[in-house]
């Protein structure tokens, strides 16, 4: 048990690459948490995803005792968030649990778009910000620029930022002293009270089980008591309570202001909600903590296996990724062309790459992804609403009164000379300009744009015409009717469903051309001519045809070439079965992973 | 069916006849991806010795059976003595019974040295050869590696006919950048230097030679698919007009001149493969084939010849779905198609069993093919795209 005033939380943001992990380090290895030989880089991030990305998908903690130069000893709590707008409410939930953030911007990069994001969600927690200019050893730093930047774009006093190396550890007394005298204690909490606690986040361990991540309000957590999760008023008897300092350290108990994490036999993440508040089963609160809010996801789309026989892996792999992160949802779907596989819900683009990324690789899977598809509200004629996230599911036209898309607000950064074909690019995907500001060279501009237009490869577009350079957060920013339309491609006349997608009509002629000009190169020539057509309910809007193949035969056949023709021809007819076939039209598989990759306009 | 124009008349199976490899060229052209070797000397003597032994061998085998045809192909057999081809066929008479109107025929290449000795190979009983001309104008020649000269071709035409009477040749055509026209003229006069036979092949790159090096290097790009076929149906029209219609995919003939020994392979039938590198097909008792496969290296062929009394580096047993796909790829080559009572006799199933027959049916909606209970037949357009015709009409095991 700590006292209040010798407590801190908090948590550091930071751009991807602006060295955030690396100055977690440096602030454990300063107060001695970790022997050297302990250190591998980058210890909070421990999937391999979030190591190579450099992104954090599950919220962790450090805890620290450090010796002030005032002489007494603090616990510092370092929570570290993910990064990334798609876990915007995990990350929300987080900050709620510290009570001050350390801004970390690159002294020569500057503030960039996902900076702003973050600090304006530290902002709305009503955090105590430390700004601190890293890579100060680099030539190319910049510091009273990027000071000037801070306060100008984000409106931050940045005359006191704490100028540090991470990498050399230059300055890092310093940020811990800033820790202690700039950010202030937890400014309530009743050891005496009612046990009330936040549930910051929760993660699967084989040996554990469910590990429950939670900040202490008010009251008091011990092993034996019998705690109560307010959403879904389950209630389990709590088996450890602990902290990470980092390695996982068993405690008698945990009072307010502190962070930690209990065990107590849960089965499964799903079972925990983040945000959540915790109170003691017998002597419960009243009202639990403001904010909470289920997860939902907001991008979907289909996963395949490549190979059939691969369903039931999958399917098993799903199962498995989602002990861990109940954030992301699956149905199983079939589809005529792909055959079986499933629907899945994500909560936002990157979570979804993370997804198919961790199948591929833990669970070695070669899949198709289809096109990612956002949630349509479909009102109906008769005054019922249907959420629709599947092309494939799209009613009757006549019966529908009107769709509603998403909306986004996009805030992008980007050097003057790539603004005009950011705007550019902001306009051809239907967006409105709210707000264009410059910052030296550096333009800032937001947009309210349709998600469905930011799911189908805007990311990758915005990253080639700004050579690199923009960089690009969001917020959901509600719903708008939208003239909306299934848009269908058809091969030989048959449809093929999972190439069908839910388009603005005034993009649907453009997609629609695209798509069949793309599926033309990547359809090889076949014994029969091929056409291939998008269109609107029977309205086609764009056709292409590939000619029939003229010559395939081998010129010259004798004797000895019987045997190589017949392997050859088994190896074709064994090749065949990846094939997909629509309309007596062979499709490889290839043509559909990449039809709908679609990255280039 | 359509009637082919071939030689014998629909027997109950494929035929039977022997193959025989003589494996060593002068050089080796850059588009040959056959069995063949450039050697500094060769022992004639021991070469044929081998020869004879795996005669012997074959013959214990196959007792009873009734020779159709004798073929000498390589690598380059007018480069062996003519006393070894007199040797195999003497060999070859001994063991089994020739038909009396066996056909047995030499490759040859066109150039004046080895067009001297075609006089000495009628003598050993050769009565058909079968030239390597390739090309009628000398810069293609030396593109395809040749080492004889039109005129030097012209003058072996000549002298084989001379010799033996029946006579083929070969020509490739489709070459990089040929034009309709240009393929035209030389087609013509070669349809005019032509007895009874012609094989027109078009250009195939094929993996492993040294034309596949240079088109992965970018030194020639072959003809595309959709030229070479306007330059095939090209090759069609004129042949035909001229009387020498298309058996085959790459072969013509006058009525009753087809290639005999070919249509044995056409036709699924069993054939013996003697030498290296050669190939097999002998059907058992049960109605069984065995495919062979001779060492390809001829040193090592000679050796295991002369330990075990043949050249055998390979038997397989080709089952059910094996031979009627074997079948299928062989007899849908010929204009008169398979015929469904062969197929019988040489794969041991019904013709209709072997079949995917809804994409018969689309095929053959589409022109491609026609199919009644005397067999299937691939039309011209059908040949021309057999390879995906076979894709798709061999059922699935």
């Amino acid at each position: 048990m700590t006292e209040l005033s010798q407590i801190r939380n908090f948590s550091i943001v930071a751009h991807i690459d602006h060295g955030k992990s690396t100055l977690a380090d440096r602030l454990i290895e300063a107060c001695g948490a970790l022997e050297s030989r302990e250190m591998t880089s980058q210890i909070l991030d421990s999937m391999d995803i979030e190591r190579e990305r450099g992104i954090t998908i599950k919220a962790q903690t450090v805890r620290l005792r450090y010796r002030a130069k005032d002489g007494k000893d603090y616990v510092f709590n370092l929570m570290d968030t993910p990064g990334h707008v798609d876990f915007a409410y995990e990350v929300s939930r987080c900050l709620a649990a510290c009570e001050g953030s350390l801004l970390v911007v690159d002294a020569s990069q500057g503030v960039e778009a996902q900076t702003l994001a973050n600090v304006y969600q530290a902002i709305e927690a009503n955090h105590e910000i430390v700004p601190v200019l890293n890579k100060i050893d680099l030539p190319a730093a910049d510091p009273e620029r990027v000071k000037a930047q801070i306060e100008e774009v984000i409106g931050l006093d940045a005359s006191d930022a704490v100028e540090i190396s991470a990498k050399t550890g230059l300055g890092i007394p310093d940020v811990l002293e800033a820790l202690v005298t700039r950010l202030p204690p937890p400014k309530h909490g009743d050891r005496d009270a009612p046990l009330k606690a936040l549930l910051i986040d929760s993660w699967y361990d084989a040996y554990l089980g469910v590990v429950v991540l939670f900040r202490i309000i008010d009251g008091v957590m011990k092993k034996g008591m019998k705690v109560r999760f307010m959403s879904n008023k389950s209630n389990y008897l709590v088996e450890r309570v602990g902290v990470f300092n980092p390695k996982r350290t068993i405690v008698d108990e945990l009072g307010p202001g502190e962070v930690g994490f209990l065990t107590a036999a849960i089965k499964q993440v799903a079972d925990t909600n983040v945000g959540d508040t915790i109170t003691d089963d017998r002597n419960p609160i009243a009202e639990p903590l403001p904010g909470f809010k289920p997860s939902v996801p907001v991008v979907f789309c289909g996963l395949f296996p490549v190979d059939a026989a691969d369903f039931n892996v999958l399917r098993e792999s799903l199962a498995k990724l989602r002990l861990n992160d109940a954030s992301f949802h699956f149905e199983t779907e079939s589809s005529a062309a792909l055959g079986f596989g499933f629907r899945c819900g994500f909560l936002g683009l990157l979570h979804l790459e993370i997804i198919q990324e961790r199948l591929e690789r833990e669970f070695n899977l070669d899949l198709i992804t289809t096109a990612p598809s956002v949630v349509y509200k479909v009102y109906m004629t008769d005054g019922t609403m249907q959420e629709l996230h599947n092309p494939a599911d799209m009613p009757d036209v006549m019966k529908i009164d009107r769709i509603e898309e998403p909306w986004i607000k996009a805030q992008i950064l980007v050097p003057d000379e790539h603004l005009g074909s950011i705007l550019k690019l902001c306009e051809d995907r239907r967006g409105r300009q709210i707000e264009l500001t410059y910052h030296g060279s550096r333009a800032m501009v937001t947009y309210r744009l349709p998600l469905n237009e930011v799911v189908f490869d805007f990311y990758d577009r915005l990253k080639s015409v700004s050579r690199g350079y923009a960089s690009f957060d969001y917020q959901m920013d509600g719903h708008e009717i939208g003239d909306l339309v299934k848009m269908s491609i058809m091969v030989n006349a048959e449809p093929v469903d999972a190439l069908a997608m839910i388009v603005h009509k005034s993009r649907a002629e453009m997609r629609g051309r695209q798509l069949c000009e793309r599926l033309k190169e990547l359809i090889p020539r076949q014994l029969f001519k091929i056409a291939i057509q998008a269109a609107i309910g029977a309205r086609v809007i764009a056709r292409e045809t590939i000619s029939a193949m003229r010559k395939d035969v081998l010129a010259k056949c004798y004797g000895g070439d019987i045997s190589r023709k017949r392997k050859l021809l088994d190896k074709q007819k064994e090749g065949k079965k990846r094939m997909r076939n629509v309309g007596n039209v062979e499709i490889p598989q290839e043509a559909f992973i990449a039809a709908l990759k679609m990255n280039d306009d | 069916m359509p009637s082919g124009n071939s030689s014998t008349a629909a027997s109950a199976d494929g035929g039977f006849g022997i193959y025989v490899h003589w494996p060593f060229c002068r050089s080796k052209c850059p588009y040959c991806d056959f069995n063949s070797h450039v050697r500094d000397a060769v022992d004639d003597d021991r070469f044929t010795r081998g020869l004879l032994a795996e005669i012997d061998h074959y013959a214990a085998l196959t007792p009873g059976r009734e020779v159709g045809s004798i073929f000498f192909g390589g690598g380059t057999p007018s480069l062996m003595p003519p006393v070894t081809a007199e040797a195999v066929i003497g060999r070859i008479a001994r063991h089994w019974r020739l038909k009396p109107d066996v056909e047995i025929t030499l490759e040859a290449n066109p150039n004046s040295a080895e067009a001297e000795r075609f006089a000495g190979f009628a003598a050993a009983g050769v009565n058909r050869i079968s030239l390597g001309v390739q090309a009628l104008n000398d810069r293609d020649l030396k593109f395809l590696g040749r080492r004889h000269s039109v005129a030097e071709a012209l003058a072996a035409v000549e002298l084989a006919r001379r010799a033996v009477g029946r006579i083929s040749f070969d020509l490739i055509y489709a070459r990089p950048g040929q034009s309709e026209a240009d393929w035209a003229a030389e087609l013509d006069q070669a349809i005019g230097l032509a007895g009874e036979h012609l094989s027109l092949y078009t250009l195939t790159i094929e993996a492993g030679t040294p034309f596949a090096q240079a088109v992965r290097r970018g030194e020639f790009a072959p003809l595309d698919p959709d030229a070479a076929a306007a330059l095939y149906e090209l090759t069609q029209e004129r042949t035909l007009a001229a009387g020498l219609e298309a058996y085959e995919i790459s072969n013509h003939a006058r009525p009753g001149a087809a290639s005999r020994h070919n249509l044995v392979y056409w036709r699924y039938g069993d054939y013996v493969g003697i030498g290296a590198g050669a190939h097999g097909r002998l059907k058992d008792d049960q109605g069984v084939k065995r495919a062979t496969r001779n060492w390809r290296k001829p040193e090592s062929w000679l050796d295991r010849v002369e330990q075990a009394g043949h050249g055998v580096e390979e038997t397989e047993l080709v089952d059910r779905g094996g031979r009627v796909a074997e079948a299928l790829i062989m007899g849908l080559r010929l204009a008169e198609g398979v015929d469904a009572a062969r197929f019988r006799a040489e794969t041991g199933s019904d013709l209709k069993d072997a079949l995917d027959h809804q994409a018969v049916a689309r095929l053959a909606r589409a022109g491609l093919v026609v199919y009644d209970e005397r067999g299937l037949t691939a039309s011209a357009a059908g040949r021309l795209v057999l390879d995906g015709v076979l894709r798709e009409i061999v059922a699935q095991d």
